[in-house]
């Protein structure tokens, strides 16, 4: 069963076209990869599945509910689908332990104790506990980032994104990130990722697309991408990126 | 050299200079601010806006506002206020404002320009990828605004803003020229009643001086202790 459907979206900045026909599905369950150069559409393709990035033509269904329908209650869509960024974007003004609590009592209306024990066992999972009074700026990218995944989680969500979650990493915490993300993926979490960790996506992804150019050029099981691709632009950005 | 100054003069009318004069000075620059706030906010995120002709009014508003000298503003509002209002409640006669209430008004309006635009820079200063964050978890427009931009917002901006405030504060003195009696105007007439107009006017200076440069001293410690934690 698709749990989030693409279906030919297209995006122009202006007359530019940055996204062209995007159609692919996520399965529940499923983990998938999506790479390709900068500037390629990456993250604006999976920004497009919870709104964050409008786009002009074709159609997300996240869970059943369209999300260029004018009549869907967005911001309760978004409740839905957690989203972990490449630059944290964690709150920080406030400690972490209200930015695990914000929005399950603002958006989910649960009392704050609750909330706030929720977020510790999100905490606890990432390994941060005993950082729950800290503010993220006294934090490392990486335990940035775990905190980021803990907030996203203590909302319950049906499907995570994560747009490039270790590019902005030093190169000795990318694992700590990726260690928790290969977690959930072992537990059936829905996944959507926008990485060029190839390591992380021959070990848990179930598909890679792969994207040039506002297009997604190829859609293929993990081992039929990496063993045979066949674009010669995917076989060109492998071999630049594997080989070096 | 000061032999032939009369400096008794700053003794015996202190306390008419404070008790009437600083009263209404700071009452004017309290209200002028606070209501120069909401009213700057409320500017900023109509100039922030996506709804164009919102952007457009506060755009125009501002510029209006910070293109003409406060001391003409003061005139015209002076002038004018009267006449609006006897539009807006559909009275034959201009309503009778009064030189304090028009003052209380003109400022408000005057300073809320400058408000805006100290908030519209601080909004701006907050990443995009904050707004994101916030509409990713599910926050709405007014949730998001409330919660993640302008608490960082104001932190970013208070400096700013209550330097603005400072200056705010000095230039209530154009009031005098609606005969006002603030603190400059209460010393303007005991200058011209007693004839030591350089003695009242030094004691202006000086107390001036010493009031906004204790603020902005307070300014910074404030700001020290308002850091988040792990920032600068």
């Amino acid at each position: 069963m698709a749990m989030i459907e693409m279906k030919d979206v297209s995006k122009w900045y202006g007359t530019f076209q940055v996204l062209k026909d995007c159609t692919t599905n996520v399965d529940k369950g499923e983990v998938v990869v999506v790479c390709g150069p900068s500037g390629s559409g990456k993250s604006t393709l999976i920004k497009c599945v919870n709104a964050l990035e409008p786009f002009q033509k074709g159609d997300v269904v996240v869970d059943g509910i369209s999300v260029a329908d004018p009549r869907t209650d967005l911001p309760k869509l978004r409740s839905r689908v957690g989203m972990v960024f490449q630059h944290f974007e964690l709150f920080p003004h406030m400690s972490v332990t209200d930015n695990l609590a914000l929005a399950q009592v603002k958006v989910l209306g649960r009392p704050r104790e609750e909330a706030v024990a929720r977020g510790m066992k999100y905490l606890e999972r990432v390994g941060l506990k005993e950082h729950a009074h800290k503010y993220p700026g006294q934090l490392s990218g990486g335990q940035q980032q775990r905190v980021a995944i803990a907030r996203a989680l203590s909302m319950d969500p049906i499907a995570m994104l994560f747009d490039e979650p270790t590019s902005a990493l030093d190169p000795e915490m990318i694992n700590e990130v990726l260690d928790v993300m290969v977690g959930l993926a072992h537990e059936g979490m829905t996944m959507m990722v926008v990485t060029h960790e190839m390591g992380f996506a021959r070990k848990v992804a179930h598909r890679v697309i792969f994207m040039d150019r506002g297009e997604i050029v190829e859609d293929a099981k993990t081992d039929d991408f990496f063993g045979k691709p066949r674009s010669e632009r995917a076989v060109q950005f492998l071999s630049k990126i594997l080989h070096h | 050299m000061f032999a032939g100054f009369d400096w008794d003069v700053i003794q015996r009318s202190a306390g008419y200079l404070f008790r009437e004069g600083m009263t209404f000075t700071v009452t004017l620059t309290v209200l002028a601010m606070s209501g120069g706030i909401v009213l700057g906010t409320a500017l900023a995120m109509m100039r922030l806006s996506s709804v164009k002709p919102l952007a457009l009014l506060a755009g125009g508003y501002v510029n209006l506002m910070r293109s003409v000298p406060l001391l003409l503003v003061i005139f015209w509002f002076y002038f004018l206020v009267p006449y609006i209002g006897a539009w807006v409640i559909g009275a034959k006669q201009p309503v009778q404002v009064g030189a304090i209430l028009s003052s209380v008004i003109t400022f408000t309006l005057f300073e809320a320009a400058y408000y805006c635009e100290i908030m519209r820079a601080g909004i701006q200063s907050i990443p995009r990828g904050q707004v994101w964050a916030g509409y990713a978890l599910g926050l709405n427009y007014w949730q998001t605004m409330g919660t993640v931009v302008l608490p960082q917002a104001f932190r970013n901006m208070l400096p700013v803003l209550l330097t603005q405030t400072i200056i705010l504060f000095q230039d209530t003195s154009l009031v005098y020229v609606l005969s006002i009696t603030d603190f400059l105007g209460a010393a303007a007439k005991v200058a011209q009643r007693d004839g030591r107009l350089v003695e009242m006017y030094l004691f202006v200076a000086v107390v001036y001086f010493i009031i906004s440069f204790f603020l902005s001293h307070q300014v910074k410690r404030l700001q020290a202790k308002l850091a988040v934690p792990g920032r600068m």
